[in-house]
């Protein structure tokens, strides 16, 4: 891989990757069974270096603002080097958000130059808000002929002649401006400088380092943080192949496995949980003594693998399993939410290591990740090379707010000096995440600042270590919450955690589950149980990487529902 | 070609029958997410369903916004 310390640039490194991996294939972008294109480094180049031109041509300046909002597909990260390779700083949006929102940020981010793709377009431009932007350039990809763009541009004609000039950046200037949130209330913008990437992506392949022979399958958006940094940075420096499938359909991503021999892919909590479900299912139905084999060699390998995986030793222990995987499955990559710790050990159990960590935009990518040597199910891993965490005021049980330190710490929020030294102290960052340190060094998480109670007994209860114990529950989703946090009582004990239960399709919330939740209940000490459930029956919110959007659901329950809707146990 | 009304119809026909649902309890402006019970990977799958019925394609990203059976059947009647 590049050495990234010579660099100064995310720009600068991405140019010297696609001269110094030229013959690789670098991109490869599959829509269902179609392969839409396929790219070597040296072709990659060929694409984007015309684009720049046009760009330059029509007065793009160092440090212009340009946002993206598309799929995930291979134009995202032609045009995102572009803007890197012109000096300009990339806003990458989430497609997933409502055209009001994304007009939000764009006026927030003071963005001039809009890359997006025909239907998100024709959204926006629908919006009031639309002609209030001070956008001085939209480039459209993939409109149909006759469609009329008005002032916009096509992606695919927007071509410049000549050599374009490359635009050296320093470390500390802004790369990316990237949402953390802000979508419902405050924008936060969190400014990223190229000395956060090149020393995330340093430290990360550190730990996990890629390769040529890698095959990354990349279906999450690569607006997300993790796919950034871990489906275009880190592949592309290391020569990796990036395999981009634009639909999340699973037909498609089982064909992908098979197809490219993917050795690699990130996905998110209910990605992953979804993959465990059909597994099991399939594994349900398998003859009596077969299940009982299965579950033997499930854990002989736990015993063979207990310092570190052996995916080859695995892969003959459970040939069908790989297979279906297509063959060439090294590891999964799990981030964006909490993943429950049975999921990991159901995955590692058959060979299929899951790199898990703890991150947040506001540290650029990741925090902390399992180096898997051993395998640990129960934690997030230890703090990068280099990265600094910390647990504030600890409290008996050596839980506090996570606060963390490092190169790969964000400059500041946009334009938010106030919340930005709320956040930033003393040069820490402070999370807003609960955790302790094992005497391993690993993080461990176990809920957010505000949504918590305290028990008469003064013990501080985090509903997200509670959830853990309802892993498994038949129902679609559930969730818990502080009922104060739910519906706020400006008075002390007597707090209570409420199961928040969303029944499976097609079902009402049988007996069965409900005396499921009770039992789960009695197995728990006194002080972690849940004292009442709510049926809920809308899907949680989510955002684009599915983790819950808490804050909504609350705000969603407090409005649609009362104290007196809960069914107390 | 199909009225806008008869694609309606078949996509209620369609998800009643692809998640067992008495076909007397879908309207044409419930919200799909709400009345099937379904989630945003579930829902991926009806529009494998959908394409097939359809003869078109439905990309992910068609989902967005969408709420009520009526405006997915919008979205597949502008493809047919």
């Amino acid at each position: 891989m590049l050495e990234l310390e010579r660099y100064q640039s995310l720009g600068e490194a991405l140019r010297d990757a696609l001269e110094r991996w030229a013959g690789y294939t670098c991109l490869i972008e599959a829509d269902r069974e179609r392969e839409n294109c396929r790219l070597t480094y040296r072709q990659f180049k060929e694409r984007a270096l015309p684009l720049v031109s046009a760009l330059q041509q029509q007065g793009f300046a160092p440090d212009t603002r340009a946002a993206i909002i598309m799929t995930n597909q291979s134009k995202w990260l032609i045009s995102a080097y572009a803007i890197f390779y012109a000096g300009g700083v990339l806003v990458p949006l989430d497609y997933k958000l409502s055209p009001r929102e994304q007009i939000g940020l764009l006026r927030h981010a003071r963005a001039s130059v809009l890359i997006t793709e025909f239907p998100f377009w024709r959204a926006l431009r629908q919006e009031a808000g639309w002609h209030e932007l001070s956008l001085r350039l939209v480039l459209v990809t993939e409109a149909p002929p006759e469609a009329d763009l008005g002032e916009a541009v096509r992606w695919e004609e927007f071509r410049g002649d000549g050599e374009p000039t490359f635009i050296p950046r320093r470390r500390q200037d802004v790369a990316c401006i990237v949402y953390s949130s802000g979508t419902g209330g405050r924008p936060k913008g969190c400014v990223l400088t190229h000395e956060n990437y090149l020393e995330q992506c340093r430290s990360l392949t550190a730990i996990y380092p890629f390769s040529p022979e890698v095959r990354y399958l990349s279906i999450l958006p690569t607006n997300h943080a993790i796919d950034f940094m871990v489906g275009f940075i880190g592949p592309f420096v290391c020569g990796a192949t990036v395999v981009h499938l634009r639909t999340l359909r699973p037909e498609y991503i089982r064909e992908a496995f098979v197809r490219y021999k993917i050795t690699h892919m990130t996905v998110v909590p209910m990605i992953l949980k979804n993959l465990e479900r059909g597994l099991r299912e399939r594994f349900a139905a398998l003859p009596r003594h077969k299940r009982a084999l299965l579950h033997a060699l499930m854990r002989l390998n736990r015993w063979l693998t207990r310092r570190r995986p052996n995916v080859r030793l695995s892969r003959r222990l459970f040939p069908d399993v790989h297979r279906a995987f297509g063959g060439h499955l090294e590891m999964l990559i799990v981030g964006g939410a909490f993943t429950e710790p049975s999921t990991l050990q159901f995955f590692y159990d058959l060979g299929i290591p899951v790199a898990n960590g703890y991150g947040l935009t506001e540290a650029c990518t990741a925090v902390t990740v399992n180096d898997l040597r051993p395998f640990r199910a129960d934690t997030v891993g230890r703090p990068l090379p280099g990265v600094e965490v910390k647990i504030l005021d600890p409290d008996a049980e050596g839980i506090g707010e996570v606060a963390v330190r490092g190169k790969n710490v964000m400059a500041h929020y946009l334009d938010d000096p106030e919340l930005t030294a709320e956040t930033i102290v003393d040069g820490w960052l402070l999370t807003g995440d609960l955790g302790w340190i094992d005497e391993m060094g690993h993080l461990h998480l176990v809920g957010r600042k505000k949504n918590m109670i305290v028990t008469e007994g003064g013990k501080n209860i985090y509903p997200e270590d509670v959830e853990t114990f309802f892993e498994g529950l038949p129902v679609k989703e559930f969730c818990i919450f502080a009922a104060n946090y739910l519906w706020p009582e400006r008075r002390l004990g007597q707090e209570q955690l409420l199961l928040v239960v969303h029944p499976a399709p097609g079902e009402d919330l049988s007996e069965v589950v409900r005396q499921q939740i009770r039992e789960r209940n009695r197995r728990l000490p006194e002080y972690k149980r849940v004292h009442g459930y709510l049926i809920w029956d809308r899907d949680f919110p989510r955002t684009a990487s599915l983790k819950i959007k808490r804050t909504v659901l609350a705000e969603e329950i407090r409005t649609r529902r009362s104290r007196a809707d809960v069914l107390w146990l | 070609m199909r009225t806008l009304e008869q694609t309606i119809e078949e996509l209620l026909d369609l998800a009643a029958r692809y998640f067992r649902l008495p076909r007397e309890q879908l309207s044409p402006d419930d919200d799909l997410f709400e009345k099937l019970r379904i989630d945003s990977l579930q829902a991926l799958e009806l529009l494998g369903r959908l394409e097939q019925h359809f003869q078109i394609e439905l990309p992910d990203y068609e989902l967005q916004g969408v709420t009520s059976f009526r405006a997915l059947a919008e979205r597949i009647h502008a493809r047919l």
